[in-house]
Order: C-alpha cells, then structure tokens, then sequence
C-alpha cells in the first residue's frame, strides 16, 4: 500500500475560508468539549433525582423512577437522538415546534445532542445513585429516623453525602462514556469531533492524517477526564472502606 | 398536539425491517462470538506472567476503549474495504460494509468483553489454581478444566448485559448507511415522509427486545446467586 502522508494539510486554509483545517478540528473539539460536560450535568441532576426517587418508601414514586431508567436504558442512544431531533419539535404544540425550527441549525442539533445524551447518561447515573444508597447498612436510614430527621432530611443528611462518595468510581466510566457517546451526534450533522474528522476525509482526501488527528484528541480528552477523576476520587474517597485510607 | 399519526406505512414495510433486523443480528451474534473468544484470549495474554504479552494485550484494550464506537467504525469503513482491495484482490467497488461493521463491532467488542472476562478469572479462588497444578495438571489444562468454566458461570449476568448493550450500539452502522434494522426504519420513513411513526416504532422494538433480556439477566442473576 502505497500512501503519501501530508500532515502539513493541516495549516492549509480550509474551504470556508476564515480558518486552517487544524481550526476545524479545534471547533469539533470545543464542540464534543461542551457538549458532554452540559449533558453530564444535566445527567447528574436527574440521574441523582430518580436514583433518589428509587430507594423512597413510595411505591408510586419508586415504579415512575423505575420506568424512567429502563425507558431510556433500553433505547439505542441513536434512537433516542434522532426522537429528540426529529420527532420531539413535530409533537410539540405548533407554535412550540415551530419555534424550534426557526432556531439556526448549529443551536438545533447542539439542544437536541445535549438533551438525549444528558438524559440517556441519567438513567445509568440513577442506578449508579441507587446503587450506591443501597450499599448503606439500613441501620443508618432507620437511625436518622429514629432521631427525628424527617425523609429529606435523612438523604440530604446521613445517606446522599455518604452515597455519592462511594460511587465516585463508576461515575468516573459514565463521565467518560458521555464523551465517547458524544460522537453519535455527528450522525445528525452535528459538527462535533468525530464530524469534522469525516468532513476533512472529504476536503483534503487525507483520510488517514484526519482520522489519527481526531482519534488522538479523544485519546487525550480521556487521559485528561481520568487525571481529573482520579484527583475527585481521592478527595471523595471514605476512610475505612476498601480503597479508603 | 398539533401532528396527526398515520400508521398505514408500516405493515407495507414489515418485510423490508425484518430483512433490517437481520442485519442486526448478524452483527450483534457475531460480534458476541468472537468478542467472547478473543476476548476471552485477550484477557488470558492480560494476566499472562510474560511480561510483553500482559503489555499487548492491555494497549489492545486501552485503545479500544478510549475511542468512541463511531470512530471506530469509520475507520473501519476506511481500512477494511482497502486491506480486501489490496489482500484478497477484490474487484473496488464491492460492497463490503456488512464486512467491515462486523470486523469492527467485533474488535472494539472483545476490548470490554476481556474486562469482564478477566475480572472474572481474578473472581476465582487463588487456591484452585494451585490445587490444579498440585494435582499435575499444566497451566492451559488448570485454566481450561478448572478456571475458565467457574469464571464463565459468575460472568453470565455481566456478559449478557454487553450483549444487550451491543444490540442497541449495532445500530451506529448508520453511519456507513448500511441498512441494519434502524437504518432500514429510517429509510422507510424517509421515504414516506413518516420519520415520526417510524422512529418511534423502531424505538419501541428496541425497547421491548432489550428490555425482555434485561429481565432474562434478573432472572440468571437470580439463578447463579
């Protein structure tokens, strides 16, 4: 196999004209950058609330918690994509969906990326947070209760502060899945990473530079996700346990 | 609501999903043989005490599992169909993208299937590796006869939860326009101008499917504990 390597491509001045292809690539980066960190916090916050909602002596809101986990952990992330990008503006009422129509496509795409990742990843945070509440000896609920606290006291007290630390690990895999599974927006047009490095193959026909470029820059966001968790998880680990000091 | 659902492009098309949904599970069932296999060898060589193989294997692994699936298979939509143009003398042209995402699936699968298979290999008794070797076994038969099945048998919940998630990531192949079964859903409401019933209805047997096998997972769970 005979390939001329051209990894000075990269400097050229790309097709639209204002950048290099290196800002092209730069932008795709900015782009996966913020839209995983907006769909890990939207993540966080509910996946929190129905892991919650998951271990309440409520039935009714224990069965809603429920279904919503296995509503949206049973659904290919691309599915559920294309429902928010697609189908979502067309049941909305009229005015509703036409309003998101008119946005630019750019904010279009970047909402309903961020909205089905957020919510895909909550539904794996939500059993991490179950979890988690689950792994506490139910001596530490039943005490809580039994010295007055009322239920959200319970959680926002004894059980959430000890839960949340002892789930830091996995969180860790979830927040670098978010990033991995960011790359599916690029399916709807989205000009995130892995789409600016599909873009380039077309402008340059440099495949090979393009491809290794993109792959080497989520190689680096993972080592650099993982630098940063393995900081967290020192902070948040629990002394006595497993792992603890 | 303002949308008015028409269901009438469905039953039409069955045929066409179903030919769709075979695509994905010719992807999905190979991808769990081999994935098992060289995973399986793969976490073997992980915790293997010479010292370059342990080496291999663990890049192999890291690599795969700090790229994205979609990334992977687009670089296997670019490498594969070259590497038959060139090795096997395939006229250009060919359609070798069903090749290519089971090549692909196949690889980045074994990555996570060797982490759960080796976690389940560290699972097991030191003292039954001993006790193997004790009775003068070697250490392929110890790992064949007295290892590897008593960590299969703590793994099925786990492996069965990949296989589940491998089901619903098969239908990234739509990023090579192969007509797996999403794919094929998608072309149909493309085409009739229905996107909105057929997604849904994609997204509904992706449900119902995943779903029956999660609680086939409770249930093994439920079994082997």
């Amino acid at each position: 196999m005979s390939y001329a390597w051209h990894w000075e491509v990269f400097l050229q001045p790309a097709a639209s004209g204002d950048t290099t292809y290196l800002g092209w690539i730069v932008a795709g980066l900015e782009t996966t950058v913020a839209l995983s960190l907006l769909a890990w916090v939207i993540a966080l916050v509910l996946g929190a609330l129905f892991g919650v909602l998951r271990t309440v002596p409520s039935r009714l809101l224990r069965g809603i918690a429920a279904a919503y986990a296995e509503l949206f952990r049973n659904v290919p992330l691309l599915v559920q994509l294309f429902f928010w990008y697609f189908v979502m503006p067309e049941l909305l009422p009229t005015a509703w969906g036409d309003a998101i129509k008119q946005m630019n496509p750019f904010a279009q795409q970047f909402l309903a990326a961020c909205v089905s990742l957020g919510l895909f990843t909550s539904a794996r945070v939500c059993e991490q947070v179950r979890a988690g509440i689950e792994s506490l000896p139910p001596g530490q609920r039943n005490a809580a209760l039994a010295l007055g606290f009322t239920l959200p006291q319970t959680y926002r007290h004894v059980l959430l502060p000890m839960a949340l630390r002892l789930i830091v690990p996995p969180l860790t895999s979830e927040f670098l899945n978010t990033f991995k599974n960011s790359a599916v927006a690029s399916t709807i047009g989205l000009l995130e990473l892995a789409a600016q490095g599909r873009q380039l193959v077309d402008y340059t026909a440099q495949p090979y530079e393009s491809f290794i470029a993109v792959t080497v820059l989520y190689m680096l966001i993972n080592v650099v996700v993982m630098a940063g968790m393995h900081w967290v998880e020192r902070k948040a680990r629990v002394p006595g346990y497993v792992g603890g000091k | 609501m303002g949308y008015d659902f028409d269901w009438s492009s469905i039953p039409g098309a069955l045929p066409f999903l179903w030919q769709g949904m075979t695509v994905t599970l010719e992807i999905t069932l190979t991808a769990i043989a081999v994935g098992i296999v060289w995973g399986t060898l793969l976490a073997i060589m992980r915790l293997s005490p010479v010292k370059p193989l342990a080496w291999l294997a663990a890049a192999y692994v890291n690599l795969f599992r700090s790229i994205p699936l979609v990334m992977v298979l687009l670089w296997f939509f670019l490498i594969v169909p070259q590497l038959l143009e060139g090795v096997l003398g395939l006229a250009p042209g060919t359609d070798v993208r069903l090749a290519s995402a089971m090549v692909g699936f196949a690889l980045f699968e074994s990555a996570y299937y060797s982490e759960i298979i080796r976690a389940g290999i560290q699972s097991v008794p030191r003292g039954q590796v001993g006790a193997a070797l004790a009775l003068g076994m070697t250490n392929a038969q110890a790992m064949r006869l007295v290892i590897l099945p008593q960590a299969f048998r703590n793994m099925v919940p786990l492996l069965l939860t990949q296989a589940i998630i491998l089901f619903q990531d098969t239908s990234l192949v739509y990023v090579s326009a192969l007509a797996d079964f999403f794919g094929a859903a998608y072309k149909v409401g493309d085409r009739d101008g229905r996107i909105v019933e057929l997604l849904l209805f994609a997204g509904a047997v992706y449900f119902v499917i995943s779903f029956s096998l999660s609680l086939l997972v409770k249930y093994s769970r439920r079994k082997t504990a």
